[in-house]
């Protein structure tokens, strides 16, 4: 009932301007623009995935019509294993692949957190200096220390081998201890010091009462780095000559050369390339909550 | 985010002229089918829209950004009867400066270090139209075994990357807005 003396005014002001003039009117009009606008950008950017996985469902008739259908006729899901090894051996690619991804993975998340609880929390000499040093490898591009970091292995008969793509990765890389370290800072030094007095060492500490506390960076960090050596093109391809040995991004690269030949299902092609997009869409779906926690709390300040 | 090799060989196809769906597209406007990444003009901008779609990585960084601006700024801001423009200008742009700022400073070093998409696409064809940087000193020294230049080439390179970089962070302190610490 107390809403009678509010209803007179606002029918007031509805009389006076037309409903085209109208806040709510040109409010929703704003909103229909936007949304159009974010619609058309959106589409436009999964237009190709839309392309990718029209040609892997398509018969190799259905690819050589144009204009393309928009829903192949028919729909072949056999592509997607049929595809998977018809011109090269992907089970073995898939299997070293993820020999790769996991050991790397494992030894950056490791390493990673070791160094960067350390800078966070030991106090030793030039700490500031080294932590310096450290970020200055963040701005040398991996192409600047490709040909000594080349010679090395070579002199180590690492090469063609899955050493170098691996082992490096045991010895920390700066982005992620920056990403750790700025987490490490956050948590309050009291923890430690109550573990300190309950009889805890460094990696008492560490694993037993910080770690717990760094679930959402540590496994932004796994993320960032399954999808990063699971893309990897260049280190494969440097590295890598024997054919058994490739990786999946690899070996994807070698159907190029079979592109235009007629004895080649450019449907299995398209299927292969999908298997190889998938985990990192998969994985990126699932940990986004992660990524953008793990972005956000540290603060981009540099 | 996406692997950009394997995702190569989805946009060979969408630039094939005879039967892509680049080509397609445009038959809807009119315009005559093109030669895509077989054209000298064309191969270029063929690989700035390849590079475009994979943006995800710096739009994750913004969205965290814009997440990370306090509520309350924009409360204040409409209290004082700031419009939409007035709010975009003077709180959005400042508190979003470090982030700018840091894909700035990643986007020119990434741009620099381009190789896969020139690499599986066009191998630095037609007539080294999108020959780049790397992919050169990556012939050089793996293909043509001159690692002695290659090194020289990367030497270079890394020379560039740091006096560009440099320039951005001295021009930082004009327009990257450090809320709270004074750096």
């Amino acid at each position: 009932m107390t809403a009678e003396p509010d209803l007179a005014p606002r029918a007031l002001a509805v009389a006076d301007v037309a409903w085209w003039q109208g806040r709510r009117f040109r409010h929703g009009l704003g909103r229909v623009a936007l949304y159009a606008v974010l619609t058309l950008g959106s589409g436009s950017f999964l237009l190709p995935f839309y392309c990718l996985v029209n040609m892997a469902l398509s018969t190799p008739e259905a690819l050589s019509k144009f204009p393309p259908d928009l829903i192949p006729q028919p729909i072949v899901f056999a592509n997607f294993w049929e595809g998977w090894d018809a011109y090269y051996p992907f089970t073995v690619y898939l299997v070293n692949t993820l020999t790769i991804t996991f050991l790397s993975m494992l030894g950056q998340v490791v390493s990673c957190t070791l160094v960067a609880f350390g800078f966070a929390r030991v106090r030793f000499p030039l700490r500031r200096f080294w932590f310096t040093v450290l970020l200055s490898t963040m701005m040398l591009p991996s192409q600047v220390t490709l040909i000594p970091q080349y010679y090395i292995f070579a002199k180590l008969h690492w090469v063609n081998t899955f050493n170098p793509l691996i082992v490096p990765n045991w010895f920390g890389s700066a982005f992620y201890i920056f990403l750790l370290r700025q987490f490490f800072m956050t948590l309050p030094r009291e923890l430690d010091d109550a573990a300190r007095i309950d009889g805890c060492g460094y990696l008492r500490t560490l694993g037993q009462v910080l770690l717990p506390l760094l679930k959402p960076p540590l496994v932004a960090v796994a993320v960032f780095s399954f999808v990063a050596h699971w893309s990897d093109f260049f280190g494969p391809l440097i590295y890598l000559s024997d054919p058994k040995k490739f990786t999946m991004v690899l070996g994807t690269t070698m159907l190029v050369s079979s592109f235009g030949h007629s004895y080649v299902n450019l449907a299995y092609v398209m299927a292969v390339v999908t298997w190889t997009v998938i985990p990192v869409l998969a994985v990126y779906f699932w940990a986004q909550r992660y990524f953008i926690e793990g972005i956000a709390l540290t603060g981009v300040r540099g | 985010m996406l692997p950009t090799a394997p995702v190569a060989l989805l946009w060979l196809q969408i630039f094939n002229p005879d039967s892509g769906l680049a080509n397609y597209v445009l038959s809807w406007f009119g315009v005559p089918p093109q030669k895509w990444i077989y054209s000298e003009d064309w191969a270029m901008p063929c690989l700035i829209m390849m590079s475009i779609w994979g943006i995800g990585t710096g739009l994750m960084i913004y969205l965290a950004g814009l997440q990370g601006i306090q509520r309350d700024l924009y409360d204040a801001a409409h209290v004082d009867g700031a419009g939409w423009w007035a709010e975009l200008r003077h709180i959005t742009l400042p508190m979003l400066s470090p982030t700018i700022f840091f894909n700035l400073v990643l986007s020119i070093i990434g741009s620099f270090l381009v190789f896969t998409q020139s690499f599986v696409m066009t191998n630095g064809g037609p007539n080294n139209a999108t020959l780049t940087y790397v992919l050169y000193l990556y012939k050089q020294g793996f293909q043509n075994f001159e690692f002695g230049y290659a090194s020289a080439l990367a030497w270079v390179l890394f020379m560039i990357v740091l006096v560009l970089s440099a320039l951005v962070f001295r021009s930082a302190p004009f327009w990257v807005h450090y809320e709270g610490d004074a750096r």
